[in-house]
């Protein structure tokens, strides 16, 4: 009965994600417009909902073409990687109480190996093209991982030292008395720069700029592979919304709505505000965003962590 | 950082600002009088057609995509035989209008001109007359011009003297 149920849950999840990382699009885009005084998708059905699935139709459609000078298994392969390891990554995030996949005690660690394991899509797709701009756009993709993602696991330690554990579960249920946000805020812009330099969003897309390198690392990909990239994106815009709910904002917590309900509107505000992002900052130089995450960010993780253990030992005596 | 804090901050005030767009097939966007878009050939005052054939706009055409053939009708007066424009090259750039010395091509602010057929974007003399006089409703070439075409005789337009006599010695 109990594997019966994890099996729904894990259609259920899938499922919904698919389809919100398919609405995500349409909300960023109609978002977008609203910020610069435009109206966005609105013809295809209501609002403009059906426009995702328009979009939809013409991508199937869509000549599936592998450029003769790529490295074809890997060409095929890279896409898959990037869908695969963050729907893997949401396998651990609670939803609610009760409401999980996989209740794993190293949640933290999971999601930040799968959110590093993503970065080998862009490589790889960026290598086997055969394309120096798309092996320009891996490289980059290579380098703001390798960078980024120190911090961003600095970033965490904070939450986990102040809640004791590495379980997502655990982590939300330790906000009780006050969410994360209030003591570890330096931490959650630290994670917030680092999760939105991880998913490749803009400010932080130079992997796929299109004003220096075309597209990056998807420049030779069309028709579906390319729409899988897209997915792989959005659905990672919704895995660091939902992760940053659960490690900084109390996750399911709060009063009189159901707490599932609850997770979707923190959630909803934190995909507003990376969208904002990306309405509002414009993309840095490379040398400027390595600079930056050497130079400011990561010190800042550091002395945020030391400050957060000598403020706990100095509790506990 | 505060720059682009602030910048946040100034795009998210937009929120509350209206789109500015024109929403278009419902909502039409004024287009001046001067506007260039589909070209019309004009009649005079008097009913008669304007254009005098004498090629200019042809000539001019950046594009190639006027065609026109002049002719006599039993006055005198030259009128086209055929007058063509192919809408599927003209780019609207207005020239033809410049060059006309009758202002008898003008240019409309009607740029709903879409086909599903690519012949249907060829327009004969007969599609592009129009009744009016267009832009400059008093304006008669030949009553101006010196020609007598039925319109007026020799000498007897605006600003004109009637002829001088050269044989006669009176002054």
């Amino acid at each position: 009965m109990a594997e019966f149920m994890t099996v729904l849950y894990v259609l259920l999840t899938l499922l919904l994600l698919l389809v919100l990382a398919a609405m995500l699009i349409w909300y960023e885009r109609r978002l977008l417009a609203l910020w610069q005084d435009r109206y966005g998708p609105n013809r295809v059905g209501p609002f403009g909902l059906l426009q995702v699935a328009a979009d939809m139709i013409k991508i199937f459609f869509k000549e599936d073409w592998i450029p003769p000078f790529a490295e074809k298994a890997v060409f095929v392969l890279a896409p898959a990687v990037v869908v695969i390891t963050m729907l893997l990554a949401f396998a651990n995030v609670p939803f609610a109480e009760s409401l999980w996949v996989s209740d794993l005690n190293v949640g933290v660690l999971f999601f930040l190996a799968m959110s590093a394991l993503a970065a080998y899509s862009t490589i790889l797709a960026g290598w086997s093209s055969n394309n120096k701009y798309a092996l320009l756009g891996g490289m980059r993709a290579a380098a703001q991982m390798i960078s980024y993602d120190v911090f961003m696991g600095l970033s965490l330690m904070g939450v986990v030292l102040l809640s004791g554990s590495f379980n997502l579960r655990e982590i939300v249920e330790a906000q009780q008395q006050g969410w994360h946000i209030t003591s570890q805020f330096v931490a959650f812009g630290i994670f917030m720069v680092a999760a939105v330099a991880e998913s490749h969003r803009l400010p932080f897309d130079l992997p796929e700029a299109e004003h220096e390198i075309i597209a990056g690392f998807h420049t030779e990909y069309s028709g579906m592979k390319f729409g899988l990239f897209f997915v792989g994106e959005y659905l990672s815009v919704l895995l660091i919304s939902a992760m940053s709910v659960v490690l900084f904002f109390g996750g399911w917590l709060g009063p009189i709505l159901p707490p599932f309900i609850w997770f979707c509107l923190k959630t909803l505000l934190v995909v507003s505000f990376i969208i904002l992002l990306r309405a509002a900052i414009p993309r840095p130089r490379f040398d400027q965003l390595m600079a930056f995450g050497w130079k400011l960010m990561l010190p800042l993780a550091l002395i945020n962590l030391l400050l957060t253990g000598a403020v706990l030992l100095w509790w506990e005596a | 950082m505060l720059s682009q804090l602030r910048s946040l901050w100034k795009v998210f005030q937009h929120s509350f600002t209206p789109p500015d767009t024109v929403q278009y097939p419902e909502q039409k966007p004024y287009l001046a009088p001067r506007y260039r878009g589909r070209i019309v050939l004009t009649r005079d005052p008097d009913g008669e057609e304007r254009c005098v054939a004498c090629n200019l706009c042809a000539a001019v055409c950046p594009v190639d995509c006027i065609a026109l053939q002049q002719g006599l009708d039993e006055n005198g007066r030259w009128q086209a035989e055929f007058f063509r424009i192919n809408f599927s090259r003209c780019i609207m750039c207005g020239l033809c209008e410049e060059a006309c010395p009758t202002y008898a091509i003008q240019l409309t602010p009607d740029v709903e001109m879409c086909e599903y057929d690519r012949q249907n974007m060829v327009y004969e003399k007969e599609h592009l007359l129009i009744a009016g006089s267009g832009k400059y409703p008093d304006y008669n070439f030949y009553r101006v011009a010196g020609k007598d075409v039925g319109v007026k005789t020799k000498g007897s337009g605006d600003n004109e003297q009637p002829p001088e006599d050269y044989r006669s010695l009176l002054p």
